[in-house]
């Protein structure tokens, strides 16, 4: 059986820019691009600003279309105008801004638009709407007004307001670009949560390696192709490709990788700081 | 902060009158309008203003609050009441130059005032105790029927809705905005009209690129939700009338009946 | 005599109102001339009020500001002058701009300041190359830059008024690694060149680790610490309590020191771990 639910085929995608009539311009983002993402995977797409990702996170639920090549989640090409609704209720989208995707005044009634589009019964609506919100560990907030939350509350209503919908995959397009470190945090962990307990695939792009390092498997975008695919481990020891293409490694990882020069030659670096512990009192001791 | 400001806003609770539905709260509130001016001697404006009253009360939120929605305006009220006290017709009881005090005088005065009062009052009690959500659902409710002769009442309330939504994130980033201006140099309290308004180009420019920029990304994150107009679209919070509402229903009958009665049996000292 | 003093500054906002909430709660600093000062502390830790005060925007509600030894709230009319020399760019400043050109909007400032046209073309050009600013990018509409380049030309509309204190309020924020450590890099350089006094408002220990001399840890609206860098980031219970931490090259080398291996305390850039684990290791 195949369990991919994402499947990702040899997409391409450009922008293209009209000055005036006739001149325009094409400014391609994706090239060539194919992987397949499976049920319940937690995968994290790394690259800087202008990699591409943020184009193709608004392609797995069909928002933009790819000029050549194809998506198919959960067998439904996301190019059928047909089953728009279907793919959209089935992969989720949440945006950097909190702010620009709240729609009510209150945070419960923000988590029920999504089911209210999709023509759901309201006693059902209701009792998704408390679930969601439980899952986000919001639900005390319920009847508060978003803009009087943090930033990391907004953003886990946000989040809710996806639940809601019973989707099988979310995918977050820099969820924490615009967070503090404790509403990161938050964020993340929610994320976490939805990832283990309730079984939901999770695409998380983003540009903190911190954040990638936490999930089951990091593709690394530059230029709109794929650098790298693997486990985070394997990622982060990659450092000087990383480094070229302008991304982080954790510092853990990057002091092992920097002595080198003194024959210290570890395959896999460490990505935190009792690894790091570990490893170096080892080498000390050697 | 700007987005601070109470008038108009929202304070969740579970009263009674936050419990009624937000339908008949809007339609009450259009009756009691239209009672409040309608009261021609003092059994029935007491009977209105003693109602409003009770009806603040029951909505458990505290007085203070409703002081502050009436400072804003108290001062135009009063003044328009003193204004009143000098224009009754009939006989003065108290004259001073052209200056005159008359009995109608001081009933009119008394009336604006109260009618006035009780009138920001009874509208403040709706804006209180109903989510800005409730209101614009509750119009679209009891505005459907319009949906015969092409009227976008949908659209229109979830427009309104929107707009709820972004007041208070759009005041909170007007004074972000000015306050970076000013900190170039920006100065926007000082100079002609015509300096000023050349002032607030940096605030307003700025404004309007976030706004757009704003709509746009509601735009997309809306369809991400599966928006797609009023068509097919349930609510969670459907409307459905409970005793209480019956009951309300009932009571304000009665109370305007009551309005009516002494306006037909008792003598009106106001026309 | 200080460049800025700031003797027991306290903020409240909305005093009588439901909300009101004690913002800063006396606060007594002082900065030198020339130094590179990193601020970090939570959201609502106050960092941003304060940051707020120095240039005026927000007035005390007791306790006073000093540039050069003047009480900048003692006259009204003069606080204009002490926002040209305390310069404050706030997060996110790309939302600022609104002029028709990149140049324009730069100008802003100087012109605000009333300076000739000549003065005005000169300080526009060295504050864009001090920005990373790209010249060819000055009679572009600012809302055709990237977003990495709108950062640069608004940070370059407050550079450009040659303030004697910048404040840069999470300037990095949004950015990508990339981004952050060019930008940083310039905010340094700008500091040292011009012998400038930078603060720099972070949530990233790493960053100011790199670059700050002095750091002041901010929390409940009380200045908590206020020392130079190194002292600061080796009181690391002291910071996990107010629920910071340090970066994570200087928490290993923290731990490497407390099994008594022979590291010393303050170590807060990876070259810094490096030279010492290189001889760790080589011995």
């Amino acid at each position: 059986m195949n369990n991919n639910f994402i499947e990702v085929k040899n997409i391409s995608f450009s922008y293209r820019e009209y000055d005036g009539e006739t001149t325009s311009s094409e400014t391609s983002v994706i090239k060539d691009l194919s992987f397949n993402v499976k049920k319940g995977e937690f995968l994290a797409l790394l690259g800087h600003n202008g990699s591409g990702k943020s184009t193709l996170a608004k392609m797995f639920n069909g928002m933009l279309s790819p000029d050549s090549g194809t998506i198919t989640v959960d067998g439904i090409s996301s190019a059928d105008e047909e089953h728009i609704y279907d793919i959209r209720s089935k992969v989720g989208l949440v945006l950097q801004n909190p702010d620009n995707q709240i729609v009510a005044s209150i945070v419960e009634e923000d988590v029920a638009f999504g089911p209210e589009n999709l023509g759901i019964s309201p006693a059902e609506i209701r009792q998704r709407v408390d679930e969601a919100l439980k899952a986000v560990d919001m639900y005390a907030y319920k009847d508060f007004a978003p803009h009087k939350l943090s930033g990391g509350q907004k953003q886990r209503i946000a989040i809710a307001g996806i639940i809601a919908m019973k989707p099988d995959c979310i995918v977050l397009d820099e969820p924490t670009a615009m967070l503090d470190p404790k509403g990161r945090a938050e964020v993340m962990q929610t994320i976490k949560k939805l990832n283990k307990e309730n079984n939901i695939t999770i695409i998380l792009i983003t540009h903190y390696m911190d954040e990638a390092a936490q999930a089951d498997r990091v593709i690394v975008m530059d230029n709109g192709e794929m650098l790298l695919d693997a486990p985070p481990r394997d990622v982060f020891s990659e450092v000087s490709l990383l480094k070229e293409h302008g991304l982080d490694v954790p510092q853990s990882a990057e002091i092992i990788h920097m002595l080198k020069d003194c024959g210290v030659n570890e395959e896999k670096l460490p990505l935190n700081v009792e690894e790091c512990l570990d490893l170096l009192t080892k080498l000390i001791n050697k | 902060m700007l987005s601070d400001i109470t008038i108009g806003q929202f304070f969740p609770g579970k009263s009674i009158i936050h419990r009624l539905d937000p339908r008949v709260k809007l339609s009450l509130l259009l009756a009691f309008i239209i009672f409040i001016f309608a009261t021609f001697n003092y059994f029935s404006l007491l009977l209105m203003v003693f109602s409003v009253f009770a009806i603040v009360l029951m909505t458990k939120i505290p007085v203070k609050l409703y002081f502050k929605s009436l400072k804003s305006i108290i001062v135009i009220v009063i003044f328009t009441s003193i204004i009143n006290l000098f224009y009754g017709k009939g006989e003065p009881i108290w004259q001073w130059g052209i200056i005159k005090l008359t009995v109608g005088g001081i009933n009119n005065a008394v009336f604006v005032l109260l009618r006035i009062v009780s009138l920001i009052l009874v509208s403040t009690v709706l804006t209180y105790t109903t989510s800005p959500t409730q209101l614009t659902d509750a119009m679209e409710n009891l505005m459907s029927p319009l949906k015969v002769f092409k009227f976008p009442v949908h659209e229109v309330a979830m427009m309104m809705t929107i707009a709820l939504r972004f007041i208070p994130t759009l005041l909170d980033e007007t004074e972000k905005i000015i306050n970076a201006q000013k900190a170039r140099g920006a100065s926007m309290d000082t100079g002609s009209i015509i300096q000023r308004i050349k002032a607030f180009l940096p605030v307003l420019v700025p404004l309007l690129v976030s706004s757009f920029r704003r709509a746009y990304e509601l735009a997309t994150a809306m369809e991400c939700r599966c928006y797609h107009g009023g068509e097919g679209r349930t609510r969670m919070k459907s409307f459905h009338l409970s005793k209480l509402d019956y009951i309300s229903l009932s009571i304000c009958a009665i109370l305007f009946a009551g309005v009516i009665l002494s306006n037909i049996f008792l003598p009106a000292p106001i026309k | 005599m200080s460049l800025l003093e700031i003797k027991n500054l306290t903020y409240i906002y909305g005093i009588d109102t439901p909300f009101e909430k004690k913002a800063l709660d006396d606060v007594t600093l002082s900065i030198e001339q020339g130094e590179f000062i990193g601020v970090i502390g939570h959201t609502g830790s106050g960092k941003s009020t304060l940051m707020q005060m120095l240039n005026g925007l927000l007035k005390p509600t007791s306790g006073s500001v000093y540039l050069n030894g003047i009480d900048i709230n003692a006259d009204k009319k003069n606080i204009r002058d002490i926002r040209f020399k305390v310069g404050l760019v706030f997060q996110y400043p790309e939302h600022q701009l609104f002029d028709e050109t990149v140049r324009k909007d730069i100008a802003f400032g100087p012109r605000n300041m009333g300076l000739d046209e000549t003065e005005i073309g000169k300080r526009v050009e060295s504050a864009a190359q001090f920005s990373g600013l790209r010249p060819d990018l000055l009679e572009k509409s600012p809302f055709e830059l990237s977003g990495g380049e709108k950062r640069r030309a608004a940070i370059a509309g407050v550079i450009s008024m040659e303030p004697d204190v910048v404040i840069f309020d999470e300037p990095t924020a949004g950015l990508d690694p990339k981004g952050r450590n060019l930008l940083l890099n310039q905010i340094y350089n700008y500091h040292k060149e011009k012998n400038k006094t930078v603060i720099l408002v972070s949530h990233s220990m790493e960053d100011i680790a790199m670059y700050a001399q002095k750091v002041l840890v901010m929390n409940n609206g009380r200045a908590e610490l206020f020392s130079d860098t190194k002292s600061v980031f080796s009181q690391v219970e002291k910071l996990e309590s107010i629920g910071l931490r340090v970066p994570q090259v200087t928490a290993i080398m923290n731990e490497l020191r407390k099994k008594g291996y022979d590291v010393p305390y303050g170590v807060l850039t990876l070259d810094q771990a490096h030279d010492v684990l290189k001889k760790l290791i080589t011995k």
